[in-house]
């Protein structure tokens, strides 16, 4: 156990929309400078618990501390420091359509702080050089590929090197090299400036190329049902649900017979 | 200041041999090297003769946002032999900045704009609307084979589809149709009353109020109602079906858009916009009679008079109007949907076009009824 506070811990969450609870009693914690990942199959819960992580939604019941802030009821300008601190790539990207890619990414830094405009668009520009687009900054979001708008946007939510970045879903849609390219990038900022990552997947190759720890959601029991390191959790599981994910195993009501 | 963001520094060091050195220290990120950018820049400008060392050896921390700081200093055009280079930087923030090749964010001069000539941009212009009005003409063609199409199979009509649209476009659209018909029978009875007063004929201002409901303003207003709350949400609706590939899906499917989504809203809008404008009719003559009962007229009179004056004719006028009116403004929405480029404002843009072109296409369509009527002597 690392002697430092956990980045974010999660202490008996139950969450989920309306009535409706799609996850009961969850409890982990995210160390500083790791790439954690959450797994799980589809409608697990996994893009719920992101919401609830970055504070847009409240909890049901239970508490996620975010450097030490109660995400859920902290207000006025705590908050906004506190969100500050994060950064959030959507799955769509959800990067303004209205806006190129490089305002795309100057909009933070233009709302936050007092940089020189110079400034503003140089470090724009070499944040979308850091995910390999500098030559579409000028570009609209839809006169780019699905995958430059993904990278794009993980652009955006770095723009203000946040402690704590939450990417949804980041390869999903991506081709193998430009994937592989963007793992590379996540682990060279995690050593580079301990940025904490929060990565929602369940692409294989990239959860055994980026993740320390991963925690694996189930549907039926709405709850963590294994939590460690990839290669532990493929190797050593009993448990059939994740033995099946890590293998790439069909459901057994879904096996050929 | 001890705040957090002004804890970068940016000091003058001792020269060393023929260089000048700028020391940096402390936190560098977005929030702090704000404060010294502008001075880095300046010590750099001051000292455009000789090689400048910066020392960043106090550095404790460096984003990218202080890596951008270096690299603007690194990027600067300067003289042979008056370089500008950046040294102890610790690792691993030395590793960040090397993964930029300061050449590569040289400042650029913006394009040059360019004014077009004015014959160009008029040409520009005028193909716009060229093309606009064909691909109106082409969407009426297609929707109305389409129409045709769907008339040849009746029994292949999915009838849920249009008889909901018509609820949420008519029965919906009810109250407020009901409010603005009636305003505007009191609103015209008023004015008209104040007029024609002074020569005692406020027994007339029904026959006045009768026409003109009946014959103008019944359907119009209830086609600028329809305009604003249906063309607008069937643009809304089928632009935002077409950013999301919904649409795509239609076709990859076999199924033509036209006949699945426009087909139905223009058939319901046909059927609707009489109903409403007959309902707008009533409450209008209603608010007429409210109006001219202050003045002392009795309801008895005052329908006298509707009657006396009103035929037949300026009733189903009026509604044949409302029938076309609602063809316009229920294509126009879906057309405008259709038209939808990518984008949230594409889809704004679309809901506006329609709210307009259905008004102007409806007040357009008025004015050729009223050269119509007229040949016909109605």
């Amino acid at each position: 156990m690392s002697i430092e506070p956990a980045v974010i811990r999660v202490e008996h969450l139950t969450a989920g929309y309306g009535e409706r609870a799609l996850l009961e009693d969850l409890s982990f914690e995210v160390q500083r400078g790791e790439v954690f990942a959450i797994l799980g199959g589809s409608g697990s819960g996994k893009s719920t618990l992101l919401k609830h992580l970055i504070g847009l939604f409240p909890p049901m019941k239970g508490h996620i501390w975010l450097d030490g802030i109660d995400i859920a009821t902290v207000q006025g300008a705590a908050r906004l420091l506190a969100l500050r601190s994060i950064g959030v790539a959507y799955q769509s990207g959800a990067l303004f359509g209205s806006l190129t890619l490089a305002q795309n990414v100057r909009f933070p830094l233009e709302e936050y702080t007092e940089l020189p405009d110079e400034a503003i668009e140089l470090i724009a520009r070499m944040k979308l050089d850091l995910v390999g687009l500098r030559d579409f900054a000028d570009s609209l979001p839809a006169e780019v590929s699905g995958g430059m708008q993904k990278r794009a946007a993980i652009a955006r939510a770095m723009a203000l090197d946040p402690a704590i970045v939450f990417l949804d879903e980041p390869s999903a849609g991506l081709d193998p090299v430009t994937s592989a390219g963007l793992d590379q990038l996540i682990l060279r900022l995690k050593h580079g400036l301990g940025i904490t990552f929060v990565v929602v997947t369940h692409e294989l190759p990239s959860i055994f190329a980026i993740a320390d720890r991963v925690i694996m959601l189930d549907r039926q029991s709405r709850s963590i049902v294994a939590e460690g390191r990839p290669q532990e959790l493929r190797d050593h599981s009993e448990i059939p649900v994740v033995h099946q994910f890590f293998n790439r195993q069909p459901a057994a009501g879904v096996e050929a017979g | 200041m001890p705040s957090q963001s002004s804890n970068a520094l940016l000091e003058a060091g001792p020269p060393e041999s023929d260089a000048a050195v700028l020391r940096l220290s402390g936190r560098l990120d977005a929030y702090s090297v704000g404060h010294l950018w502008d001075a880095a820049l300046a010590a750099l400008a001051t000292r455009t003769s000789v090689p400048v060392i910066v020392d960043a050896s106090g550095v404790a921390y460096c984003d990218v946002a202080g890596a951008a700081l270096l690299v603007d200093l690194l990027r600067r055009p300067r003289a042979p032999g008056a370089e500008v280079s950046v040294r102890n930087l610790r690792s691993p923030f030395d590793r960040l900045l090397r993964q930029f090749d300061p050449r590569g964010f040289e400042e650029r001069p913006p394009p040059p704009r360019l004014d077009e000539p004015l014959a160009e941009r008029v040409g520009e212009v005028g193909i716009a609307v060229l093309r606009e009005a064909y691909e109106r003409v082409a969407f009426v063609g297609e929707a109305a084979a389409a129409a045709v199409d769907t008339l040849a199979n009746l029994r292949r009509i999915r009838w849920r589809e249009p008889v909901l649209i018509a609820q949420r476009m008519g029965a919906d659209a009810v109250p407020i149709v009901v409010l603005v018909g009636f305003l505007i029978g009191v609103i015209l009875a008023f004015q008209t009353a104040v007029a024609i007063r002074d020569f005692g004929a406020d027994v007339f201002v029904a026959n006045a109020v009768a026409l003109a409901v009946l014959r103008e303003l019944g359907p119009l207003m209830t086609a600028i109602v329809l305009a604003g709350r249906s063309g607008s949400a069937f643009a809304a609706e089928i632009g935002t079906m077409k950013v999301n590939e919904e649409i795509d899906a239609l076709i990859t499917m076999g199924v033509s858009p036209v006949q699945f989504l426009v087909v139905p809203r223009m058939l319901a809008g046909f059927l609707i916009a009489p109903l409403l404008t007959a309902i707008a009719n009533f409450v209008g003559l209603l608010g007429g009679a409210v109006a001219m009962r202050t003045f002392g007229i009795p309801f008895v009179t005052y329908f006298h008079q509707v009657q006396s004056i009103a035929t037949l004719g300026d009733l189903f006028g009026g509604l044949v109007k409302a029938f076309v009116f609602g063809l316009l403004v229920a294509g126009v929405g879906c057309l405008q949907g259709l038209k939808t480029g990518e984008g949230a404002s594409a889809v704004g843009q679309s809901t506006t076009h329609a709210v307009v072109g259905g008004i102007i296409l409806v007040i357009a369509a008025d004015s050729i009824f009223a050269v119509i009527f007229n040949i016909l002597g109605l």
